[in-house]
């Protein structure tokens, strides 16, 4: 292209989007957290603006929020471990063992439940975990008592809604593995453990840390699948849509979504070191 | 690989394993929705269409899905707009900022989507005073829609590279001419591409949606939520599910078809 005011055109380019997500999305996070240090009038539930600490007080000192944090947190790690650990054989097995045809066919498999419905999945792990649903068939059937709607049911749900995520990266990263790598591996008496271990995993291991961008996040947001399987309990999203809500408190809400955000950025932070940032 | 062949089978049994654990769930749903009970008990004693026949007339369900329909159609072409922008912006010029630039792009989908949806909510309603509605709904998913665009457009420009371009101008073409006919067919299949993960993404959009929506409407996927734990909605509810799986299959196979290379499918959510 000619380089004629390569500035004006710069700027004709990035003004419309950066307004859009310049001064609408990070504005609007940023009033997210002004609101977070005002307070709520308790009889008229008008917010006062006036600065305060008040809601983080509330929410570092009343147990059921802590237990509530670190319960969401506990489930965004499980959550990711068990997509890793789940993902990575079958992202082994398309990338390096099956032929083109099947690893065509394996990756239409794979990503069709990703464009399910979010809903739909769920909702479909309800009618599993359901009383007489295929899981407590199945449990009764080897003697055992169904977990029903619970924390188990959120985990498991949770996992499935999110694998995709942690199954494309993997395999798009094996997939940039070449294959002589891994013969030149075994040529000099790597076994395959050793060649799993020492030359694959240093290729999966950002991989992961990529997927595991959106499995974490995603579960530190979730509220619609706990309301879904999870019973009676909550994690932080519960929270924050409540107060956003039925109790309409903006400022305690704000406060709350304050606790992913910072969760996300330590994260992000921690992955970029990975490399993963690059493979998103 | 050279790998044992031991190994190779019991990744075979873990890849079969999980695929079906993928798809047991929402076969069950299938099967349901065709199951006289309109509980989720098991197994299914008789089949009935009967529950098809009263969602096809179910107002409400069509009502959101129409809803959907258009949110989705609007937030795609504005993230089609500022997405290609961006990418623009990003391969074809050097300039300071430009990962702050990136992560900006991302962001909205790299934060949980409460946290998006609150801060939209709160933008919305407290700073600038607007009733929740079609044009907020639109906002918020076009903003984090962005990113699937952007992430298809800016992974073409890198393949394709500006010589192409470059013999164009130098032929005397004019700058929209040379856009006209060999930038964009060059990213047209990756604009198709992006454009169909947008709406894609739009469609299923819950978190989000709840915060911006308002209280008279309804998308498809709140439409669902709300009628989830309604006993007497159930089959409806089952038969919109199994509709929506059943739909999930083209997508994948209208993307296949544009860019052969499925990775580019999911990649960017």
């Amino acid at each position: 292209m000619s380089t004629r005011h390569p500035r004006a055109r710069l700027a004709l380019l990035l003004g419309p989007p950066m307004l859009w997500l310049g001064v609408a999305y990070l504005g609007a996070l940023a009033a997210l957290f002004v609101t977070a240090l005002w307070t709520q009038n308790g009889f008229t539930g008008q917010i006062e603006r006036v600065w305060t600490l008040d809601s983080f007080k509330t929410l570092f000192t009343v147990e059921v929020y802590r237990t509530i944090a670190l319960r969401t947190i506990a489930v965004a790690v499980l959550v990711t471990v068990i997509d890793a650990v789940v993902a990575f054989p079958i992202a082994v097995y398309m990338s390096k063992v099956a032929g083109p045809g099947l690893r065509r066919f394996l990756l239409v498999a794979v990503l069709m439940p990703l464009w399910a419905s979010y809903l739909v999945k769920a909702y479909a792990w309800r009618g599993m975990f359901s009383e007489g649903g295929l899981v407590s068939s199945a449990f009764e059937a080897v003697g055992l008592k169904s977990p029903g709607y619970g924390l188990t049911a959120t985990v498991v749900t949770l996992s499935y809604l999110w694998l995709p995520y942690m199954i494309l990266p993997i395999y798009a990263g094996l997939e940039r593995l070449p294959d002589s790598l891994l013969e030149a591996s075994a040529d000099l008496g790597g076994r395959t453990l050793q060649t799993l271990r020492r030359i694959v995993l240093p290729t999966v291991v950002p991989a992961m840390a990529a997927g595991s961008i959106f499995t974490f996040s995603l579960t530190l947001g979730d509220y619609i699948a706990v309301r879904i399987v999870g019973g009676t309990n909550q994690l932080l999203g519960n929270v924050v849509y409540d107060n956003v809500g039925a109790a309409n408190n903006l400022p305690f809400a704000a406060a709350v979504a304050t606790i992913p955000v910072v969760v996300m950025v330590l994260y992000l932070a921690a992955v970029r070191r990975t490399g993963a940032m690059e493979s998103l | 690989m050279t790998m044992s062949r031991s190994t190779r089978i019991v990744l075979r049994i873990l890849t079969v394993v999980i695929l079906g654990l993928i798809y047991v769930p929402l076969l069950l749903v299938l099967v349901n929705s065709f199951n006289v009970s309109n509980t989720f008990a098991w197994p299914p004693r008789e089949f009935t269409l009967e529950w098809w026949r009263r969602a096809a007339e179910s107002q409400g369900a069509l009502d959101a899905l129409w809803v959907s329909v258009r949110v989705g159609l609007a937030a795609t072409v504005i993230a089609l707009v500022l997405g290609t922008m961006i990418a623009f912006a990003l391969q074809r010029f050097a300039f300071y900022g430009r990962d702050v630039v990136s992560l900006l792009v991302i962001l909205p989908i790299a934060l949980p989507g409460i946290v998006t949806g609150i801060a939209l909510n709160n933008a919305f309603r407290t700073i600038f005073g607007w009733q929740l509605g079609f044009v907020t709904i639109v906002i918020a998913h076009a903003t984090f829609c962005i990113v699937t665009v952007f992430n298809n457009v800016i992974a073409r420009l890198r393949r394709t590279g500006v010589s192409l371009e470059q013999a164009s101008a130098d032929l005397g073409a004019s700058r929209f001419t040379t856009f006209r006919l060999v930038t964009f067919p060059m990213i047209r299949s990756a604009l198709l591409a992006g454009a169909l993960l947008a709406f894609a993404l739009s469609f299923d959009e819950i978190v989000v949606t709840t915060f911006t929506a308002g209280a008279n409407l309804q998308t498809l996927p709140i439409w669902i939520f709300n009628n989830l734990f309604r006993p007497n909605q159930a089959p409806i509810v089952n038969v919109v599910a199994a509709a929506l799986i059943l739909i999930s299959v083209v997508p994948v196979w209208l993307a296949q078809k544009l860019s052969g290379d499925a990775e580019s499918l999911g990649a960017g959510r």
